[in-house]
């Protein structure tokens, strides 16, 4: 990464933290974290779990996907270990989600307790929203910026529980069914905008394809395995393209 | 079977296994320099498991998606989604706008 320009000095890390939670703000997810903990909170208060819960479960579990799972799930009686697996193979993603937003957090003097932090804040909203703005900052700006922007990212999440959850009773099937298409459908467009490299583009399309072909064949851990074969091709061809060069 | 409290169990099947992968990225990922191609490959996992979530969630989507919406909409609207993404200068805002409409149109036309 490209050193900071020098007439650009260091902001105190509050400074940063503030910046990033109004970045937040900007950001095109604060609607889609709106919309998507509507679903949620609603989701929640018709199989009857508190509001506080709720909210306590997105600072603790902070995956749109993970929670609806575990929502429905306990709701519907499942057994704890199965829903257990069921978060736990859903959340495979972050491990090459973290992977990956690291070196671009990390700095020279970043002790191994600071980046545990916006680990936990990891999603996609703001792995996606940091590839795009955190390599224009100083690298000892970056992490104070993206817990704030994660912060603000779940403070709308919340926004949308509380509307979420007193409006359970009177939203209509279809306006849930448009609040959950949040999820795909921002995922796709935000990962398509991040994705300026070929192997990201390529990895994208590769995944679209492979999924679905897992899922018919009924092939166990399907995300991982998805994840596995399709960015190993996209990777390889960028390989490949840079050999012949 | 003994009642668990409910905040005792949003930690034993909400955090706990879904914590781990995070952690478990930390501890890989704590000294890989950004321009390694490990971190390249591994990127690139990332953004594939992101696409095997998103045709997940279109293809066998949860609860009121699946029932207030058909497939065929839902493929529709994902499409008319991320073609007016490209058209309209690569806004995520334009793209999503035009799928969320097209979702509400297809579901109000076409009831599953």
């Amino acid at each position: 990464m490209s050193p900071a320009p020098a007439e650009s000095p260091t902001r105190p890390s509050a400074a940063a933290f503030l910046a990033g939670l109004l970045a937040s703000f900007r950001s095109v997810f604060a609607l889609v974290l709106i919309g998507t903990y509507v679903g949620v909170g609603a989701l929640a208060h018709d199989f009857g779990f508190s509001l506080f819960w709720v909210m306590l479960s997105t600072v603790l579990v902070w995956a749109g996907p993970a929670q609806v799972i575990m929502i429905s799930a306990l709701g519907a009686g499942a057994p704890l270990f199965e829903v257990a697996l069921a978060v736990f193979l859903s959340a495979v993603r972050f491990l090459p989600m973290v992977v990956a937003l690291l070196p671009l957090l990390r700095g020279p003097h970043t002790r191994l307790r600071d980046l545990l932090v916006p680990a936990h804040f990891t999603a996609a909203s703001m792995w996606v929203e940091s590839f795009r703005l955190l390599p224009k900052l100083p690298q000892d700006e970056r992490i104070p910026f993206c817990n704030g922007l994660a912060i603000g990212f779940m403070l709308w999440g919340h926004v949308g529980s509380v509307i979420g959850f007193y409006l359970a009773a009177s939203l209509p099937t279809l306006l849930t069914a448009v609040l959950l298409f949040l999820t795909p459908m921002s995922f796709l467009l935000s990962t398509a905008q991040s994705s300026v490299t070929l192997v990201n583009r390529l990895a994208l399309a590769f995944g679209l394809v492979v999924s679905p072909v897992l899922t018919y064949l009924q092939v166990g851990l399907d995300l991982m395995w998805t994840g596995l074969i399709a960015g190993s091709a996209a990777y390889a061809v960028h390989r490949l393209r840079g050999a012949r060069r | 079977m003994i009642e668990l409290s409910p905040y005792l169990v949003l930690l034993l099947v909400g955090f706990l296994p879904n914590e781990i992968w995070r952690v478990l990225g930390v501890w890989i990922g704590r000294e890989l320099p950004e321009d390694s191609e490990f971190v390249v490959w591994v990127r690139a996992v990332a953004v594939a498991v992101l696409a095997a979530v998103i045709a997940k969630l279109t293809l066998v989507p949860p609860g009121a998606l699946a029932t207030a919406a058909p497939l065929a909409v839902r493929l529709a609207a994902i499409a008319c989604g991320f073609m007016t993404f490209l058209i309209v200068r690569r806004s995520v805002f334009a793209g999503l706008v035009a799928g969320e409409g097209a979702l509400l149109i297809g579901g109000l036309l076409f009831p599953a």
